[in-house]
């Protein structure tokens, strides 16, 4: 960022196209401020104002008003207090829906107050006519002594006015408060107030009152001066109160003198689409169906990208091994880099595809429906309306999910929606899933035309929702937080997505997955695979033993590799853990082979397949699958002399990834969404715990 | 006692002067004033919570506190 840029923050309600403005301002120059830290998620992008003068653009959340009630909202309180003398504003841009003027212009009186410079953007005037609204623009900028502009950010339309708004604005550097409401309420009182520290607005420090929210650059002295004021509670609140109506009277004043809206020429399509998609019977089949159509297509779509990305990432490995010198740093990369990248890429497209699906339901204003219909049924386990979005997202993969419960203003319903996502089948279960259904389950069919490993596989998603559902109840009883936060969920009009908007979103979002959890699952892959390629004395003599055993003499050169692989990993590191952890997992007939593997698990749940490939020495791509599946199925139980991987031991296995929780990047994103160690660990004991217990029990009646 | 949860689906009312303090603040900053207009646009299937509108804007609010804010319907 040059110095003389001028920094502009980006601010409006939710659903007025302020996404919109953004991507039309920055394009592809936009980026997410560190992922996924709570304080700082902001998209920041340049815009070229004039031909000397760039903008630097920060979009912020979403909000009806400064006082925060969700963690998204808070973020937009604390950019306006100054917090960081840094990223504080020069310029606010406002954005404002044409046909929700007046409650838009709540927000914009209280960031006026802030006496900041601000331009107000009434965004999708290419509306008014068809909603028979008429704006006198000259007088609207007189009335709100500021910049205003007319725009249609979808259609592209007034952007050159916003930025020529902008450099007058900053030019002009003028900002006066629009009301100063609370002077009105109780002067005497404010007069205090205001004589805490005159370097602040009025407002400002009315907000540090109520918010509790103090910038540096308030003393200790003052912190507490500002304190006292927030003790009568009551009084607070009615000040609050009166404070918002002289705001709306103040409002109404300025647009009974600028705009008139015809009623007779409006037409309603809202109406309409609501009787359908809110009624009491057809609202849940459309959800349904809407769910069954995301899940068909995020298994058909994804298969080919998959297999693309899978064969590609092998060839490299093999192409990388034959090209490079042997040696210590080759073998990292062919073995724990290369591998540990593909094994981040192969998400991509499934994950891709969700938040495709979840942008568009979000963009057609279609999701606040579903929160609607959803809400009570999700209430009485101990979440919200809201809830439905996570754990929908967790399908794909559980840290996008975690991150979009910010939208939940109430703490408790958030943390119990955050704790239960994980139970949602992600995924990376199903490779695992994959292979052990077609160990134990039969390729019948049942009634006569339902394949019965797929039915398998349709029941453990149907577990891991209920699972998540009965926690959620659980939790909700047990866990004992107050929480008294309010519900409120605007009904947005109904539109056709915008693509440019769709495409920025699913960018964002897989980004966000790829350099967030990809960073764990790639250092994690490195870590296991120096502990499984290094261990004591017998794992650097495994070749030399195996060589001169004389059962191995009749075996093929190949097969003596495989053999020496095999023993090697028996000896390494990792295979000394998975040998201490046997006793404890005998009982629900695991060896230290499938102990190795619920270790490694613990990067990602698909390695289990890999970590077994390579345990059972044979290599793990794509035309040798069958002989991973036929050596697990060979695999003999010395102990009872059956086959280790029979139904009860995979039975337990698949209920074992069901539960556990074994996925190192979503426990570091609830510890940085929840800010303390304590939730992370209740789910990764709680969950394990519960695998482990059901596990067992499953083992124990079937064998 | 008439509140926004015992409209009717179509029904409309206007908020009492005296439901000020009742109104959570959130609601007040949408939209949701004493005086007001509002109109119940459709409850949801288990009966909670309510569609309603109120001042242009479109919002869905939780019966509980629905129920705690007054309003007189109109007698015509």
């Amino acid at each position: 960022m040059a110095k003389n840029d001028i920094k502009v923050a980006l601010i409006g309600n939710p659903n007025t196209g302020k996404t919109s403005l953004f991507n039309q301002l920055t394009g592809l120059t936009q980026k997410v401020g560190n992922y996924p830290g709570v304080t700082v998620d902001k998209k920041k992008g340049t815009c070229k104002l004039s031909a000397t003068q760039n903008a630097v653009i920060t979009d912020l959340p979403g909000t009806y008003s400064i006082n925060p009630t969700s963690i998204d909202e808070s973020i937009v309180l604390k950019t306006l207090l100054k917090k960081d003398i840094k990223e504080s504003p020069d310029v606010i841009l406002v954005v404002a829906d044409v046909e929700n003027l007046k409650r838009n212009l709540l927000l914009f009186s209280q960031i006026k107050d802030l006496e900041i410079p601000t331009v107000l953007a009434i965004n999708m005037v290419d509306q008014m006519n068809r909603k028979g609204i008429s704006i006198d623009l000259t007088a609207l900028k007189e009335e709100l002594n500021t910049e205003v502009v007319l725009i249609s950010a979808r259609k592209n339309q007034g952007i050159k006015n916003v930025k020529d708004a902008i450099i007058k604005c900053h030019v002009a550097a003028k900002a006066s408060p629009m009301c100063d409401a609370n002077y009105k309420i109780d002067p005497e009182y404010f007069d205090k107030l205001k004589a805490i520290n005159p370097n602040f607005s009025l407002y400002e420090l009315w907000l540090m009152v109520t918010q509790k929210n103090f910038p540096a650059a308030i003393s200790k002295k003052e912190k507490e001066q500002l304190l006292s004021f927030n003790k009568d509670v009551s009084r607070l609140k009615k000040y609050q109160h009166k404070e918002t109506i002289y705001r709306y009277q103040e409002i109404n004043k300025v647009l009974k003198k600028t705009y008139i809206v015809d009623k007779s020429k409006a037409t309603d399509l809202r109406s309409k689409l609501d009787k359908v998609f809110t009624h009491r019977i057809f609202g849940y089949f459309i959800f349904l169906a809407v769910l069954l159509l995301i899940f068909q297509s995020i298994f058909d779509w994804s298969s080919l990208p998959m297999d693309l990305i899978d064969t590609t990432f092998a060839e490299l490995s093999d192409f990388a091994r034959n090209n490079l010198p042997m040696g210590i740093l080759s073998d990292l990369i062919v073995e724990g880099i290369i591998p540990g990248i593909g094994g981040v890429i192969i998400f991509i497209p499934q994950i891709a595809i969700l938040f495709l699906f979840i942008a568009v339901l979000e963009e057609t204003g279609y999701m606040s429906r579903v929160v609607f219909l959803m809400d009570k049924i999700m209430r009485r386990f101990g979440m919200n309306g809201k809830s439905i979005i996570p754990l929908i997202s967790g399908t794909a993969c559980a840290i996008p999910a975690i991150m979009a419960t910010r939208t939940i203003s109430s703490w408790k319903e958030r943390l119990i929606t955050i704790l239960v996502v994980p139970f949602t089948t992600c995924s990376a279960r199903l490779p695992v899933y994959a292979i052990l259904i077609s160990l134990i389950i039969p390729n019948t069919k049942i009634f006569g035309f339902y394949n019965l490993q797929a039915f398998t596989l349709l029941m453990l998603y149907a577990l891991g929702f209920v699972t998540a559902i009965l926690a959620a109840y659980i939790l909700q009883k047990t866990l004992k937080i107050k929480s008294n936060s309010f519900f409120v969920v605007e009904m947005p009009n109904y539109k056709l997505p915008s693509i440019k908007n769709v495409a920025f979103d699913v960018l964002e979002k897989t980004k966000a997955f790829v350099f967030g959890a990809g960073k764990i699952i790639l250092a994690l892959s490195v870590v296991l695979w120096f502990l499984a390629s290094n261990g004591p004395k017998s794992y650097k003599n495994a070749a030399e033993n195996v060589t001169n055993n004389i059962e191995n003499s009749q075996l093929s050169a190949a097969e003596l590799q495989q053999k020496i692989g095999s023993v090697k990993l028996e000896n390494s590191y990792i295979g000394i853990m998975g040998k201490s952890i046997e006793p404890a997992i005998k009982p629900l007939g695991y060896d230290w082979k499938v102990g190795i593997a619920l270790i490694t698990s613990f990067a990602a749940r698909e390695v289990f397949v890999g970590t077994l490939a390579t345990i059972y020495s044979v290599e793990a791509d794509d035309e040798n699958t069958t002989t991973i599946k036929e050596k697990m199925r060979s695999e003999i139980n010395p102990e009872t002399g059956k086959k280790r991987f029979n139904f009860p031991a995979g039975m337990s296995l698949l209920v074992f990834y069901a539960f556990a929780m074994q996925c190192m990047a979503t426990l570091a994103i609830v510890k940085r969404e929840t800010k303390t160690w304590k939730w992370p660990l209740i789910q990764l004991f709680g969950m394990t715990g519960l695998a482990y217990i059901c596990s067992l029990i499953v083992y124990q009646i079937l064998s | 006692m008439n509140t926004i949860a015992t409209l009717r689906k179509g029904e409309i009312g206007y908020i009492s002067e005296g439901a000020l303090e009742f109104i959570p603040l959130k609601l007040l900053e949408m939209g949701c004033l004493p005086g007001a207009e509002v109109e119940l646009i459709q409850i949801a299937p288990l009966k909670d919570p309510l569609y309603i509108c109120v001042n242009g804007s479109h919002l869905a609010i939780r019966k509980e506190a629905a129920s705690q804010i007054q309003i007189l319907k109109s007698e015509f």
